[in-house]
């Protein structure tokens, strides 16, 4: 048993090692936010209704806001800043972009973070299943519909089918648009 | 909305934990999952002085089978119960109640003896506590008792757990093979407390005459209750409709239900006998169609 206002912690943040000194009432998202500067991580309600603070500890989706940081020295955490490769967005990422799966974009990395662990687990969910699993994550601006329609994107890409008709301007393709224009 | 300051302590055994409960006094609080008393915490409703983590003591984080039960570490996590082989074989109802729980992202923080030792009177759990007489181990400096479930629950966030105790394990006796068993609740969106929720368990003979049920409520009162008229209805009868009706009638005879902004007291003694009569008629359906059989 040890007791002492700051705790030298050791966390493993989308596969870096980092070493912080904290308050033992740091929550998560504070310490990844304002010591990591990992701001995709949105400070919401914290009180654990809304979603936005999603990330994942040691491989599952969990509420940064409910997570003192003290409590998960030596472990994994991924936060949405660690779903792209480089400037390759994931493809759970390109769905939503594709689908409009965001308006403010707020609740967005909470929602990338639960709905990657989701099709992880459900790799071939109907829609109704992937409205509740994201039933955790409050969005004011989509009425959900089109976070929906991302998620069955999202999920057909990961299974390695094509985009659907509907799915919107391939991100390349945008990108290169933009890039000619400029 | 951050957490007032306290000091962290890590036990390492449940002796060390009760230890440091009785050293640091009134102040001290568990923590494991952390998913009722940190919100609480950020919402400066809970002060502690010192929060003593569990969640590192070898051994209390298992679901373990007994001869009569399961009986569940208070380190274990909603999702390794729901998810346990043993608990799905061996008592089911608790596996499924645990889908009610909130979302999967707080069931993979949460810890079930933290939802029962919170004892938040809309909770599932302590329902399912009730109905199945489970039976809780408690520690203090002088050692380990146990309590049963009809003497747990005290009130509104209140328990049996003294000041300088804490909950260890719960057992959730075995439900029979030929039992039939079910749970539902009215809640306003899914994941969120339930306004009105009940559970029930029943067995029946060979001529479909009820020879054990339970039924308890939860979300309607300032903790969950027991329905024993609804019981005492339905001992040794045929279950017909007519006698469903009549239990789940009973069941909400002379509960006091509370009031709030999301329904009148009227209103959840409505839900809650509808509620009553669903589980009722599914675990008896359940328990004819010998589903476990």
């Amino acid at each position: 048993m040890s007791g002492s206002e700051k705790h030298n912690i050791t966390l493993v943040v989308n596969g870096e090692k980092q070493m912080v000194n904290v308050e033992s009432r740091a929550l998560l998202h504070d310490v990844l936010r304002r010591d990591l500067g990992l701001v995709g991580v949105h400070a919401g309600c914290e009180h654990g209704v809304c979603g936005a603070c999603t990330i994942h500890i040691d491989g599952k989706s969990a509420r940064a806001c409910l997570t003192l940081a003290v409590q998960i020295d030596g472990s994994k955490v991924d936060t949405v800043e660690g779903l792209a490769d480089g400037t390759k967005l994931h493809p759970i990422q390109e769905a939503f972009w594709r689908c409009n799966g965001l308006q403010c974009g707020f609740c967005t990395p909470g929602m990338l973070m639960r709905v990657s662990e989701f099709l992880e687990i459900n790799p071939n969910p109907t829609r109704d299943e992937a409205r509740e699993a994201i039933a955790s994550n409050i969005c004011r601006c989509t009425g959900y519909q089109h976070i929906v329609d991302s998620v069955m994107e999202a999920a057909g890409r990961l299974r390695g089918e094509e985009w659907s008709a509907t799915a919107g301007i391939p991100a390349t393709e945008l990108r290169d648009t933009v890039k000619e224009t400029l | 909305m951050k957490p007032p300051k306290f000091e962290f302590f890590r036990a390492t055994s449940v002796q060390d934990a009760v230890a440091a409960l009785n050293e640091f006094g009134d102040g001290a609080r568990i923590l494991a999952g952390g998913h009722s008393l940190v919100p609480m915490m950020n919402l400066r409703l809970a002060r502690p002085t010192h929060l003593i983590d569990i969640t590192r003591i070898p051994g209390l984080d298992q679901v373990e089978e007994r001869s009569d039960g399961v009986v569940i570490g208070a380190a274990a996590r909603h999702c390794d119960v729901e998810h346990s082989e043993i608990a799905n074989r061996v008592c089911p109802l608790l596996p499924e109640a645990l889908k009610l729980v909130a979302h999967e992202t707080i069931r993979n923080r949460g810890t079930v003896c933290g939802n029962l030792a919170h004892a938040d009177p809309r909770s599932e759990l302590p329902a399912v506590a009730l109905a199945l007489d489970a039976v809780f181990t408690i520690a203090g400096v002088s050692g380990e008792r146990q309590v049963p479930a009809s003497e747990f629950f005290l009130g509104p966030f209140m328990t049996a757990v003294g000041p300088a105790e804490m909950l260890v394990s719960v057992k959730f006796p075995a439900i029979a093979k030929s039992a039939g068993y079910a749970i539902a609740e009215f809640a306003r969106t899914h994941g969120n407390y339930a306004l009105a929720g009940a559970a029930s368990l029943i067995e029946t003979d060979a001529s479909g005459a009820v020879t054990r049920a339970t039924v308890s409520l939860f979300g309607l009162s300032s903790r969950p209750l027991r329905a024993t008229k609804a019981e005492k209805t339905l001992l040794g009868k045929i279950a017909t409709a007519e006698i469903v009706e009549q239990a789940a009638t009973a069941a909400l005879e002379g509960v006091e239900c509370s009031e709030d902004m999301h329904g009148s007291a009227d209103y959840r003694a409505k839900i809650g006998r509808v509620y009553a009569a669903r589980v009722i008629n599914s675990a008896i359906a359940r328990a004819n169609a010998g589903e476990n059989k």
